[in-house]
């Protein structure tokens, strides 16, 4: 199959260069599946699971929060505010902020329901990348 | 000539002075040294960021956005990244000496990251609007994304017609320079002036999911969150290399203090043995 290079930036630090086979993350439009010779494409992300599938067959899966893809024909670039590999996210962390947004958004007066509504959907996805049911 | 007594305190006290300047200078040399590594970590995010916002606009030959095009009527924000301490030479003040000389008083909203800045403006009769010193001993990417939401909202609401930042710029320990950036509006010729990177001759056509005003509303505030995180970190970085090399020379400048007091405090010593001996010489003299 062919490959691609992958290369997803955090603002502080190169969180992942290298090939790849196939990219999958979560846009504001849905889901997407990025092989090698893509049409150059600009994506907006939403909070959702990044699986990155190397070329020995191996599937990495990470939690990305938000950030940008930029797509060319033999290179993806995903600029990210923060992405963190599976066995990297603190699972009790993710519970309590869960917790939190949920009770803040049950009350539901005075507070930025925009922010608790992001807030709540990034602890979901990092349970949910956590392998946490 | 001072007494030996009194040289004697003064020179304890230049001691001890110069004892502190000596541990700021190696606290300010540790601090430079991570400062410096994240710094350079920061690089690669904002190299691309900006390839990419660029070559957005270069392409697109006239997208009409909100963050594209000019307020009116606003007043210029102006964010200002200086220290929240001074013995850092000239750092603060150079920063606060281009606000000055750039801006008008009555025309400008400061939103101050760094207390040095703050009040030197404030003195100077500028208004500040917003501000974020907290953050500047150790500035992560939140609070870069927090300054970029307040700006924001303040420019949408009307209340600014453009927004520039102002930082101190490392380019070694020794040499750092003010840099004042025009963040918004954004335009194409602002963009692609600074730094040219080099151009990678015409790309590919791009294809923008959903469409180019989407994702310029979700790339430009993030691209302008990395020039602020940006500014920030360079700015670290030059704090603590002006406050190395201020505090060097301070050293260097008390131990010579110090030196020349031992030899005063020893003439002084042997002018008043020899003082001492001709009094007894004399007593002596005297008596026979």
């Amino acid at each position: 199959m062919d490959k691609f290079a992958l290369k997803i930036m955090c603002p502080d630090h190169v969180f992942f260069e290298g090939d790849a086979t196939m990219v999958e993350f979560t846009t504001t439009q849905g889901n997407v599946g990025i092989y090698a010779k893509h049409i150059p494409m600009v994506n907006v992300i939403a909070p959702g699971k990044l699986s990155i599938h190397c070329e020995d067959g191996s599937v990495k899966t990470c939690a990305l929060h938000s950030g940008f893809a930029e797509i060319l024909q033999d290179e993806v670039t995903i600029l990210a505010d923060s992405c963190e590999y599976s066995d990297e996210i603190d699972v009790n962390r993710a519970k309590e902020a869960k917790e939190r947004a949920e009770k803040r958004l049950s009350q539901r007066d005075g507070i930025d329901v925009a922010r608790a509504e992001l807030a709540l959907r990034r602890a979901l996805v990092r349970l949910d990348v956590a392998g946490y049911k | 000539m001072a007494s030996m007594k009194e040289i004697k305190r003064r020179r304890a006290a230049i001691q001890s002075t110069a004892q502190i300047t000596k541990a700021m200078k190696l606290v300010a040399t540790v601090k430079l040294q991570k400062a410096r590594t994240k710094a350079d970590a920061s690089k690669p995010y904002f190299t691309v960021m900006y390839q990419t916002i660029a070559s957005m606009l270069e392409k697109s030959e006239n997208i009409s956005h909100k963050y594209l095009k000019k307020n009116d009527g606003g007043k210029i924000g102006v964010l200002v990244i200086t220290g929240n301490r001074g013995l850092a030479g000239g750092y603060n003040n150079a920063v606060s000496r281009q606000v000055i000389s750039e801006f008008k008083s009555n025309e400008t909203l400061i939103y101050a990251a760094g207390k040095k800045g703050r009040d030197t403006l404030l003195h100077k009769g500028f208004e500040v609007e917003g501000d974020f010193s907290e953050i500047v001993e150790e500035p992560l990417y939140k609070d870069a994304a927090d300054i970029t939401k307040v700006l924001l909202d303040d420019y949408e609401s009307g209340k600014l017609s453009e927004i520039y930042v102002i930082y101190t710029n490392f380019k070694n320990t020794v040499v750092h320079d003010p840099v004042l950036l025009k963040l918004l509006p954004i335009s194409k010729e602002d963009l692609l002036q600074p730094e040219t990177t080099e151009s990678e001759g015409p790309r590919a056509l791009m294809n923008y999911s959903p469409n180019e005003d989407e994702v310029l509303d979700a790339i430009i505030p993030k691209y302008i969150s990395s020039v602020i995180y940006g500014g920030l970190m360079q700015s670290v970085a030059s704090e603590n290399g002006a406050r190395m090399t201020a505090m060097d020379s301070a050293t260097s400048n008390a131990e010579e203090l110090i030196d020349k007091l031992g030899l005063q405090y020893n003439r002084a010593r042997q002018g008043a043995i020899t003082q001492e001996l001709t009094e007894i010489v004399a007593g002596a003299n005297a008596i026979e």
